[in-house]
């Protein structure tokens, strides 16, 4: 069987079609029923932080290693010879390329990781560029949420806090919306949902609402997707009654649909009492565990002609 | 017609009509026009049909394609191009938006990741209900129109 992601860049999540984001899921749903440990024998994956990310170097050095691949790469570009010598990341990417058989990198600037793919022999996956992409956040949330609720489509999710310069929750509305699932903003007025995106549900003819709080509309949902409301943004005041609004507690889901599950890009401040752990209906944890798949699943498919299922 | 134009006639090359006025200078310098050896006659504040002045220029010896004449759109979105070969007009055609503009102008985006690296900057255009956007190929952020420091 023909492998469609089989040596392409993984940059974007607009770029991947419903069927290709499908495979992903299905592929990292059969990866951690049955564990391929040898699958990247012999292969050489650089790991490439230009910016410092601990959670998701972490989650992606795990998938490399559970595939038995080996890893290059650096963590922090500040503690490396790359930076400081003016060198160009074109060319950087370039050189690390030619060392290896697979490229993940994070960086500071938008757009870094669509410019290394032109210059990488390599398939380029992008950890995150900017306040742009995040393609493996939005892959491991996807497959969490097909993995609890068995299906991707005509879901009733919610997205809660800080929609504006969240942009997990940007690329999980893009390819939500091409499963047909309906949306609920939950935000302050101050951080709510960029208008491109809005355009881009409208257009689409995607069905979204927009409420004040989560009250009103909890008990319809299958998924509550939290954010965290950065304190920065605000002053201390005004902060103090933004976060009393978006707070989710135990007490709120009484009376909630059975499969509701609460998700989480972590780490969260207090957007999530601690209460919330210990109902059946939270699932961060499992959440971020899950992302050790989804990248697997990537490597996987990026690397192999073969897998695929 | 031709008894009305204020500018000289010439032999072959091409003559982008219909440029609002007050753009024609803009064209000429942001194309870098001038620096090429042709010669341009360009005429500024000439009246048109509809009544509002327009801008012309001409060039001697440089024949446009439609895809060099549609670099010019966002400049001039009503500007006609008119090849000209033994004084006579052997191709026209308005100017159109292209789908993608590249290496023309920069990403209004200070963190985009095209400024500093060897590549050209590049937008695909959209256009809906009326408002052009240029959608960067590297930071993927939309911008409007005037928002490009180029098109001032
Ligand atoms: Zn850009």
């Amino acid at each position: 069987m023909h492998n469609p992601l089989y040596n392409k860049n993984i940059i974007s999540i607009p770029d991947l079609s419903r069927s290709e984001l499908e495979l992903i899921v299905a592929t990292a749903q059969s990866l951690k029923q049955s564990p391929h440990p040898e699958l990247l024998k012999n292969k050489v994956i650089a790991s490439c932080f230009f910016e410092a990310s601990t959670r998701t170097r972490l989650s992606f050095e795990t998938a490399v290693n559970r595939l038995g691949g080996s890893i290059i790469g650096f963590p922090d570009s500040g503690n490396t010879s790359l930076g400081k010598k003016g060198e160009t990341l074109a060319d950087s990417v370039q050189v690390i390329s030619s060392y290896c058989d697979a490229f993940f990198m994070r960086h500071h600037q938008e757009g870094a990781a669509r410019l290394a793919s032109e210059f990488s022999s390599v398939p380029v996956i992008n950890g995150g560029d900017g306040s742009n992409q995040h393609p493996t956040q939005t892959l491991l949330d996807l497959f969490s949420i097909y993995e609890t609720q068995g299906s991707l489509e005509k879901l009733q999710v919610a997205f809660v806090g800080d929609l504006k310069y969240g942009r997990t929750v940007h690329s999980l509305t893009q390819a939500l919306s091409l499963f047909d699932c309906e949306f609920h903003f939950v935000a302050p007025q101050a951080l709510s949902m960029p208008d491109y995106i809005i355009d881009e549900l409208k257009e689409k003819g995607v069905k979204f609402h927009l409420h004040d709080d989560l009250d009103t509309v909890i008990g319809s949902l299958d998924i509550i997707y939290m954010t965290r409301v950065q304190k920065e943004r605000f002053d201390e005041t005004e902060y103090q009654h933004m976060k009393s609004s978006f707070i989710l507690n135990a007490q709120m889901l009484t009376g909630v649909k059975s499969n509701l599950k609460v998700l989480h890009p972590l780490p969260r401040v207090d957007e999530i009492t601690t209460d919330v752990d210990r109902t059946p209906y939270a699932y961060y944890f499992q959440q971020a565990e899950n992302g050790v798949y989804a990248r697997q699943a990537l490597l996987a498919l990026v690397m192999t002609d073969e897998f695929g299922v | 017609m031709k008894k009305h134009l204020q500018v000289e006639a010439i032999q072959s090359g091409t003559v982008i009509d219909h440029i609002s006025a007050g753009q024609g200078i803009k064209i000429l310098k942001f194309f870098d026009l001038s620096s090429e050896s042709q010669r341009i006659t360009v005429g500024l504040n000439l009246p048109s049909h509809d009544g509002a002045n327009k801008d012309l220029i001409k060039i001697e010896g440089l024949t446009f394609n439609k895809e060099q004449g549609n670099q010019l759109a966002l400049f001039a979105p009503k500007a006609t191009i008119n090849v000209i070969e033994n004084f006579e007009v052997v191709n026209k055609f308005k100017v159109e938006l292209p789908q993608q503009i590249a290496g023309v102008f920069s990403c209004p985006n200070s963190n985009c990741i095209s400024h500093n690296e060897p590549v050209d900057s590049r937008f695909n255009l959209t256009t809906r209900a009326h408002r052009t956007k240029l959608k960067c190929h590297y930071c993927e952020k939309a911008f409007d129109k005037g928002l490009f420091t180029e098109l001032d």
